[in-house]
């Protein structure tokens, strides 16, 4: 088999492996900030035991989110080795400027939240919880600059086949850092917060620690409300973003195969690159480039603008695209009736949408892969765009049968750890907050 | 020394220095983790000996990531040839590490395969532990680069008997790390089995020591007549005098703060040896890796500097603020 395709399988899987946890991670350090703050003005046991339980639960998305990640870091290096030569000049700082500014501060002061209960004030525990909150927002900026790089490059010239350096902001605030850092973080908040109105629904249904989940279900879900129709602004600009800087992207996204003016949003269809053709399609007319440039007669650049070699896949990113929409669209929709059901004051009591609570949780995850496969196929078939192909980009010496090998090995591990982190993540729900001295370990 | 010269000359130290950091830091609890078998023989006992490094591990293993990230942004020529060429071996480190990171949350919490979770524990430790050594070995003595800067090896070049000696070195300083943190941050009957651990190891040490010089003699004998690599050499062993006379003593603390320097020791005969190079060429001299070479340009080494001075100095101190937060001895919980 060929190496590179091998290497792009083995990063694919280790990147989406990885990105279970972080956004876990974010949504979940968010809802402890609330609970330890209000532990903090109120001295309650009741806020204590929510934030603890959280943050046992916490240390174990920590756990799989560190060592799934440190394999992304060694990548850049085993597997991406001409990559890591042709834009190390660029890419390696933020990646180290993550380490300095966010991970550390997270790691460091998460000990202080898993075994310092007892051992500082109050106030400085809650002054952990803010860092570890923080570092992992700081951690996902880096990050996030390192990706929206390759998809925006900026601030750089080409010398000697390299991409080096020329302005260290605008490569870091380069076009779509931004925009995608808000569109991440409101889907990681979104994430966070079914999370855990789902596991308070599913306590309420078992008539369990019902103090502690109607203080939990309540403020998960005015913040799931608020980002959840936060996220269709965000996705909003993000597409306007791609469109502009991305075209063939965007028309991959929609199959849109020639340039169009009052362009139609693809709604459904199955779209076939070789046939340049989307089989039982439904779309809504002029309504791509209304979205795009406020201007339902707009131009949109279709797949055929562009040489056929340059084009990326279209089949993968254009479900991929259109089925974090709709998760996007039913969260929406979720936010709308726990919305009228919390003006009414029955959130806690309506069973059938307790149970649409629980069964929701994994969804944020599926969106979050799904837009995340749009967003990375959608920009093959180069590495970093219109720079470097992707091609080009894998290591030289590397034969493809360790490669192989090595991805036996992955998913095997992954496939196993996975397993245990549900197993594990179960038994910890099973056992629920607890009162008094239990906090921590 | 013209501007770029001198940022490729920090950068070799700061790097130095992020590796000496994880050295020391994840050293002992790489160490303590692989002494498990001989330091705890009950469930209550493993608990005590996890629970002395569970606050710690996790930043300790940023250094790495750091250290990494860093070499990547400063040398990715170095860091291109060594991670490629390594491929299975740093593979073996990432299976290694990736286990070892959830070993202790699995073990605390899958109770009916916990002799499974305490035995990853183990080898995802001992695995790097290893590893690191021989690594370092190789670039030490020298692997195939050629010209275009890669690497023309397998992944048994990696095995030559120099950087084999340099594996078991570098095991003996984890072990070492291990175990007199285990002795100064442990009380009881695990205090005790690391107390008479230590001296084992310090056995252990200087006959890796001695192989080490054997080998340098036999494979690298340029390195001998280099000054700086001796001044080295003897910070190491004075340390470890110190470590055999503070242990022998009771001064558990003082033992561990003499292994860890005894590691910068260590590292200061890996960075008299190599610099200016980062990877030595068995090819061709001219195609050695060097800080030269294979850097960034000055832009992003400036850039990297001004991240470095502001961020680590901050980091070093909210680090050490929490190690204090966590002073004192770690007993078995009733």
């Amino acid at each position: 088999m060929d190496a590179v395709l091998l290497s792009r399988i083995q990063f694919g899987l280790a990147a989406g492996f990885h990105f279970i946890f972080p956004p876990l991670t974010l949504g979940l350090t968010l809802i402890i900030v609330i609970f330890e703050s209000m532990f903090y003005k109120t001295n309650e046991e009741l806020y204590k035991s929510i934030s603890s339980f959280f943050i046992k639960i916490l240390a174990l998305i920590f756990a799989l989110g560190v060592a799934t990640g440190i394999v992304l870091e060694f990548s850049f290096g085993t597997n991406w080795a001409e990559y890591s030569r042709m834009v190390g000049d660029i890419f390696g700082a933020p990646l180290a400027a993550e380490g300095i500014f966010a991970f550390f501060l997270e790691s460091v002061f998460l000990g202080v939240l898993l075994f310092g209960r007892k051992k500082v004030s109050r106030g400085f525990y809650l002054f952990a919880v803010i860092m570890v909150f923080l570092g992992g927002h700081l951690s996902a900026l880096w990050i996030l600059i390192a990706n929206s790089w390759m998809q925006t490059p900026a601030g750089f010239v080409m010398e000697g086949g390299r991409a080096v350096m020329s302005d260290f902001f605008a490569a870091i605030f380069n076009p779509s850092t931004f925009v995608r850092f808000f569109h991440v973080v409101v889907a990681a908040w979104i994430t966070g917060t079914l999370f855990t109105a789902g596991i308070s629904a599913w306590y309420l249904l078992k008539d369990r620690h019902v103090a502690q989940s109607k203080k939990v279900i309540k403020v998960s879900m005015a913040i799931f409300i608020s980002m959840a129709i936060l996220q269709f602004v965000s996705g909003h600009i993000h597409s306007v973003q791609v469109t502009q800087l991305q075209p063939e992207k965007m028309a991959a996204f929609e199959a849109l195969w020639e340039t169009t003016e009052g362009a139609p949003m693809s709604v459904i269809g199955i779209p076939i690159a070789d046939e340049q053709k989307t089989y039982y399609e439904i779309k809504i007319p002029k309504f791509l480039s209304l979205l795009a440039y406020f201007d339902p007669n707009a131009e949109v650049k279709g797949l055929n603008a562009f040489p056929r070699d340059e084009w990326p896949p279209v089949m993968l990113p254009y479900f991929s695209y259109h089925i974090m929409i709709g998760l996007g669209t039913l969260f929406a929709l979720m936010a709308i009736i726990s919305g009228v059901l919390m003006a009414r004051r029955k959130l806690e009591s309506t069973r059938w949408f307790l149970w649409a609570l629980v069964l929701a949780i994994p969804l944020p995850h599926l969106a979050n892969e799904f837009g995340w496969i749009a967003a990375e196929v959608g920009r093959q078939p180069w590495a970093v765009y219109r720079v470097l192909k992707t091609s080009a980009a894998a290591s030289i010496v590397v034969p493809a049968g360790q490669i192989l090998f090595t991805l036996i090995m992955f998913f095997a591990i992954f496939t196993l750890l996975l397993v245990l982190f549900i197993f594990i993540l179960l038994k910890l729900i099973e056992k629920g907050p607890q009162t008094g001295d239990e906090a921590g370990y | 020394m013209e501007t770029i010269e001198i940022l490729q000359n920090a950068w070799f130290f700061i790097i130095g220095f992020l590796f000496i950091g994880y050295a020391v830091l994840d050293g002992f609890d790489l160490g303590i983790a692989v002494l498990m078998p001989a330091l705890a023989k009950k469930n209550s006992e493993r608990q005590q000996v996890m629970d002395a490094i569970w606050p710690f591990w996790d930043g300790n293993e940023v250094w790495l990531i750091t250290a990494g990230a860093s070499l990547f942004a400063a040398f990715p020529h170095t860091y291109a040839t060594v991670f490629s060429g390594f491929y299975l071996a740093l593979m073996l480190v990432l299976f290694a590490l990736i286990f070892r990171a959830v070993s202790m949350e699995f073990w605390y919490y899958d109770e009916k395969r916990k002799h499974i979770w305490s035995w990853a524990f183990v080898v995802g430790s001992l695995v790097p532990s290893i590893l690191y050594g021989v690594a370092l070995g190789n670039l030490l003595v020298g692997i195939p680069i050629d010209a275009s800067m890669n690497y023309g090896g397998t992944f048994f070049t990696l095995l030559r008997p120099y950087p084999l000696v340099i594996g078991i070195l570098g095991l003996a300083a984890i072990l070492l790390q291990g175990a007199t943190y285990a002795a100064h941050k442990t009380d009881g009957v695990v205090q005790e089995r690391a107390q008479k651990l230590v001296h084992r190891i310090l056995a252990l040490y200087a006959i890796a020591l001695v192989l080490s010089f054997i080998v340098t003699v036999i494979y690298l004998p340029q390195t001998l007549s280099l000054f700086p690599v001796w001044i080295a050499a003897i910070v190491t062993v004075g340390a470890l005098s110190g470590v055999y006379m503070w242990s022998k003593n009771g001064f558990d603390r003082k033992a561990f703060m003499s292994s860890s320097l005894s590691f910068i020791g260590l590292w200061g005969i890996v960075g008299t040896t190599l610099y200016p190079n980062l990877a030595r060429s068995t090819v061709n001299e001219a195609f050695n890796l060097t800080i030269y070479n294979s850097s960034s340009t000055q832009i992003t080494l400036t850039a990297m500097s001004i991240i470095a001075l502001i961020g680590m100095p901050i980091v070093i101190l909210y680090s050490f603020y929490v190690y204090r937060i966590f002073k004192g001895k770690v007993s078995i919980k009733q």
